[in-house]
C-alpha cells in the first residue's frame, strides 16, 4: 500500500516537474518546489525501507544481498529498455520530445533512488549486526547527516562552488569509510555463502557504477538542469554504498580461506549442544553415543572410529563408522601390541582404565589411534576409538575437544539413566500405593459389636504396607470373635502373609470354633504357606455378652492389657502360647492354653501389636509395658476413641524425633 | 549391626552374637547356624550376652531350626539373654521349644547332663 502511494507521489513529481518545465517557459515558477517534492520522495523511500528491511529476519545475509541484487536488476533492465527505446526512435521527432525525455529520465532516476535507498537500508542492517552502543550512536549521526543532505539541495548550492557543501561531503564520506569497517556479519557466512555474497556484491558494485555514470554523465538527450551532481544526498549515498560494497567484497575474499576453520568451530559448538540436548528428544543411550562418535570424528577429521560399550548383563555393543567388525578386531589387536603409545592421565580419576591413550600403528592403514574412555558415574562403561590414516593425526586441540565431547556424552547418559530410574521408581511407588489401598480394604471399616461394649481400632504401617492385622466377626447376637495379629517381618512380604491370615480367619471363624481349635487350624493352614523363617502371632477372643465372659487364646502375641474397674488396676493377661507357624506339626496343640475371664461394667480391653510396646526412642528406651499400664489406669474414664488417641499421642511424644520403624496397631474395647 | 563370632571348643561350637538382630542382619545369624548344622556339629551354644535387640526376623531364624534340632538330636543351647530379649522369646513361646539358660556355666552344665 505504502509503495503504491509512493509511486503515485513519483508520478506526481513527474507531472509537476514537467509543469515546472513548462511554467518556467510560461510562468517562471520557483525551482524549489519540484526539488522539495523530490526530497519528500527520498524521505518516504528511506522511511519505507527502514520499516520494511527491519522486518527481515536477521542472520540471513545472502537473502538480504539477493534482495539488493534483484532490485538492481529490475532497475537496470528498465533503464536499459529506455536506452534501447531511444536508440530505436533516434532521429524521429519523438526523440527530441522534451516531455517524453523528462518523464523517462525521472522514472529512471526514481528507480535508481529506490535501488540506492534499499541498498542503503540493507547495508545499514549489515553494519549494525552485533552492534555496540557506540556504533549505533555513530550510525545515527551519519543517518541524520544524510537526512540533512536530502534537504540541502533546496539551498541551490553546487558541489563545485559551495565550501559548506564540500565540507559536508568530506565529513559524510569520511564517516562512510569508518562505518565500512563494520563487517562482523562476514564471519557468519559459510564457505558457500561467501562465494554467493562475493558474486552478488560484485554485481551490486557494477550496478552502482552503471547508475552513477547514468546520472552523472547523463545521456545527451537529458537536459542540463536535471544533472544530479548537485544533490548532496545522492552523491553521499553513492560514495557510502561504493565504499561499503568494495570493503565487504575484499573482506569476504580474504576470509574465504579461513572460513572452513570457523565453520568447524561452529559445528563443534552445535555438536556439543546436540550432545547435551539429545535426552530431551527422547533418544536412547545408543543414539547419544552415535552423536558422540560422529561429532568427535568430524571434529578431528577421523577416517574411521567406533565406540564399544560394556554392560554387565549383555554382550559388548559396538557403534562403528566407516569400519567393519573384522577390521575393528584387527586394529584392536594391533593397539595392544603397539609400542608407540602416549598415555594421558585423567586429572579427575586415578583409575588406570580412565586414561586416554594415543597410539601410533606401523603395519596398518590407520596410523594413529586415539582411545578415549567413556565414564558414567565414575565408572568406565566403554571406549571410543578414533582412527586416522596419517601419523600424528591428532593434535592437542583435537584431543581437548574430544575430551569435552566425551564428558558431555557421559553427563547425557548419566542423566538419561537417572531419568529412567526416576520413572521406574515412580512406577514402584504407584504399585505400592495400590497395594496400600488394597490392604486398607482388608482391615474392617466397621467393627462388629453390640450395646454391651464399644470398640475402636487404629493402625499405621511403617512402610506403605504392613503386617498388622485385626478383625471382628459376629458369631451370634451375643457372641463376637475378635482377633489381633502381627506377621513377622515388615513391608510387602508381611503384607502378603497378613492377607493370608485374613483369609484363614474369615474361613475358620464361621465354623464357630473354640479359641484353641481356631488356633490349631490356623497353625496347620499357615504351616503350608509361610516361609521357613516366618511366623504370625495372634490372640483370638470370643466375647460373650450374655455370660459376660471373654474366652481367649494367645498364639505368641503380646499379652493383652486389661483394666479391672473394680480394682482400679490395669494388668497384662498372662498365659501360655506359641506363635503360628513355629511348630509345624500336631504337637502345636500342646502349647496352647485357653483362659476365660469375666468382665464387668467399664472394664477395658486393650489389644495392640509390638510396634507399640517395643517402640524405642533415641536413647533406645522401650515404650514398654509399665508405661502402657499406667497410661490405661490414668485414662480409664475415657471412651475407646479417646483412650486410643491418648496412647498414640503419648507414643509419638515418647519417640519424638525417631521415626517409628514398625507397624503399630491398637484396638480398645470398653464394656458397658 | 550384628556381629557373629564362632569359636570351636573341644566338644561344642560356641557362637557369639552381639549387636542388634533385625530384618537385614539376621541373615548373618542364619548363615552361621546353617553352617554349623551342615558341618554336623552335635553341640551348639549361642552366646547372646551382647545381643541388645532381636526383631521378629531374628526370632524367625531361631524358630526355623527347631524342627531340625529335634530331628537330629542336636544340643542347641542359648544363653545370656538380656531380660528384654528373653521376654520377647517368652511372649512368642519360643522358650518352650528352645533350651535357654542363664549363663555359660549353666549351659555347659546342661550339656554335661545330657
Amino acid at each position: 500500500m505504502l509503495a503504491v502511494l509512493l509511486w503515485l507521489i513519483v508520478m506526481l513529481i513527474d507531472v509537476l516537474q514537467l509543469l515546472a518545465v513548462r511554467s518556467e517557459i510560461d510562468l517562471g515558477i520557483k525551482p524549489q518546489i519540484p526539488l522539495l517534492i523530490e526530497d519528500l520522495f527520498f524521505v518516504f523511500i528511506v522511511i519505507y525501507y527502514r520499516f520494511r528491511i527491519s522486518k527481515v529476519e536477521s542472520g540471513n545475509f545472502v537473502d538480504l544481498l539477493w534482495r539488493v541484487f534483484a532490485t538492481g536488476l529490475v532497475t537496470t533492465i528498465i533503464s536499459l529498455i529506455f536506452r534501447l527505446f531511444y536508440s530505436q526512435i533516434e532521429g524521429t521527432a519523438l526523440a527530441s520530445n522534451d516531455f517524453l525525455t523528462t518523464v523517462l529520465y525521472d522514472i529512471n532516476k526514481a528507480l535508481i533512488s529506490v535501488f540506492l535507498i534499499s541498498t542503503f537500508s540493507v547495508w545499514k542492517r549489515l553494519i549494525l549486526y552485533q552492534k555496540s552502543k557506540r556504533l549505533v550512536f555513530f550510525w545515527n549521526i551519519f543517518e541524520a547527516g544524510l537526512m540533512l543532505a536530502i534537504l540541502s539541495n533546496l539551498l541551490g548550492a553546487t558541489l563545485q562552488e559551495s565550501l559548506l557543501f564540500q565540507a559536508l561531503f568530506v565529513v559524510l564520506g569520511g564517516m562512510s569509510i569508518v562505518l565500512s569497517a563494520n563487517l562482523k556479519w562476514v564471519a557468519y557466512l559459510n564457505f558457500k555463502q561467501k562465494w554467493k555474497s562475493i558474486l552478488l556484491i560484485l554485481l551490486v558494485i557494477i550496478y552502482i557504477f552503471y547508475f552513477f555514470s547514468y546520472l552523472y554523465i547523463p545521456p545527451e538527450e537529458s537536459m542540463a538542469y536535471l544533472e544530479d551532481i548537485n544533490s548532496l544526498f545522492l552523491i553521499v549515498l553513492f560514495t557510502f554504498l561504493t565504499f561499503y560494497s568494495i570493503f565487504s567484497l575484499l573482506v569476504i575474499l580474504f576470509n574465504l580461506p579461513t572460513s572452513s576453520v570457523f565453520e568447524q568451530k561452529m559445528e563443534e559448538a552445535i555438536n556439543f549442544q546436540r550432545l547435551s540436548q539429545s535426552i530431551q528428544q527422547g533418544e536412547n543411550e545408543d543414539e547419544i553415543f552415535d552423536v558422540l562418535l560422529s561429532s568427535s570424528m568430524s571434529a578431528v577429521y577421523a577416517d574411521a572410529g567406533w565406540i564399544e560399550i560394556n554392560s554387565d548383563d549383555k554382550e559388548q555393543r559396538f557403534i562403528a563408522k566407516h569400519i567393519s567388525r573384522e577390521k575393528i578386531n584387527q586394529v584392536k589387536e594391533q593397539t595392544l601390541s603397539a609400542k608407540s603409545r602416549t598415555v594421558m592421565k585423567n586429572p579427575f580419576s586415578s583409575q588406570k582404565d580412565s586414561e586416554r591413550i594415543l597410539i601410533t600403528l606401523k603395519k596398518s592403514n590407520y596410523r594413529s589411534v586415539f582411545i578415549v574412555p567413556i565414564t558414567v558415574k565414575n565408572k568406565v562403561v566403554g571406549f571410543m576409538y578414533l582412527l586416522n590414516e596419517v601419523t600424528d593425526g591428532f593434535n592437542k586441540e583435537m584431543i581437548n575437544i574430544i575430551n569435552t565431547f566425551a564428558s558431555q556424552a557421559s553427563v547425557s547418559v548419566e542423566n538419561f539413566r537417572l531419568m529412567g530410574e526416576a520413572i521406574e521408581n515412580e512406577r514402584y511407588k504407584e504399585e505400592l500405593n495400590i497395594a496400600k489401598s488394597v490392604q486398607g480394604a482388608l482391615l474392617p471399616k466397621v467393627l462388629d459389636h453390640n450395646e454391651h461394649f464399644q470398640i475402636h481400632a487404629f493402625t499405621e504401617a511403617a512402610a506403605e504396607v504392613g503386617g498388622d492385622y485385626y478383625d471382628t466377626f459376629k458369631l451370634s447376637e451375643t457372641k463376637f470373635a475378635i482377633v489381633i495379629g502381627d506377621v513377622s517381618g515388615k513391608g510387602t512380604s508381611a503384607a502378603f502373609h497378613m492377607s493370608q491370615m485374613k483369609g484363614i480367619f474369615q474361613s475358620l471363624v464361621q465354623l464357630d470354633l473354640s479359641p484353641k481349635e481356631f488356633l490349631i487350624h490356623a497353625n496347620t493352614a499357615l504351616s503350608k504357606c509361610l516361609e521357613r523363617t516366618s511366623f504370625i502371632t495372634l490372640t483370638y477372643y470370643i466375647i460373650d455378652t450374655e455370660k459376660r465372659e471373654i474366652e481367649y487364646a494367645r498364639a505368641g502375641h503380646c499379652p493383652t492389657l486389661y483394666f479391672d474397674k473394680r480394682k482400679k488396676e490395669a494388668d497384662f493377661l498372662q498365659n501360655k502360647g506359641l506363635g503360628l507357624g513355629i511348630m509345624r506339626n500336631n504337637s502345636y496343640q500342646n502349647f496352647i492354653e485357653v483362659n476365660t475371664i469375666s468382665f464387668a461394667k467399664d472394664d477395658i480391653l486393650v489389644l495392640y501389636t509390638d510396634g507399640i510396646s517395643e517402640a524405642t526412642n533415641e536413647n533406645k528406651d522401650e515404650f514398654g509395658y509399665e508405661r502402657m499400664k499406667g497410661l490405661l489406669e490414668k485414662n480409664a474414664h475415657y471412651d475407646p476413641v479417646m483412650i486410643q488417641k491418648v496412647f498414640i499421642s503419648k507414643l509419638y511424644e515418647f519417640c519424638e524425633h525417631k521415626d517409628l520403624d514398625d507397624d503399630y496397631t491398637i484396638v480398645v474395647i470398653k464394656f458397658k | 549391626m550384628l556381629t557373629i563370632d564362632k569359636q570351636k571348643e573341644n566338644h561344642y561350637l560356641l557362637i557369639h552374637v552381639s549387636g542388634e538382630a533385625d530384618a537385614s542382619s539376621s541373615i548373618k545369624l542364619d548363615n552361621a547356624i546353617r553352617d554349623a548344622m551342615d558341618e554336623g556339629v552335635p553341640q551348639i551354644l549361642v552366646d547372646c550376652t551382647n545381643l541388645n535387640y532381636i526383631s521378629s526376623a531374628g526370632l524367625g531364624v531361631f524358630m526355623s531350626y527347631i524342627e531340625e534340632i529335634n530331628q537330629k538330636s542336636i544340643s542347641f543351647i542359648i544363653f545370656g539373654l538380656s531380660e528384654k530379649v528373653l521376654k520377647v522369646f517368652g511372649i512368642l513361646g519360643l522358650d518352650q521349644l528352645l533350651t535357654i539358660k542363664k549363663d555359660k556355666e549353666e549351659a555347659l552344665n546342661s550339656l554335661d547332663a545330657v
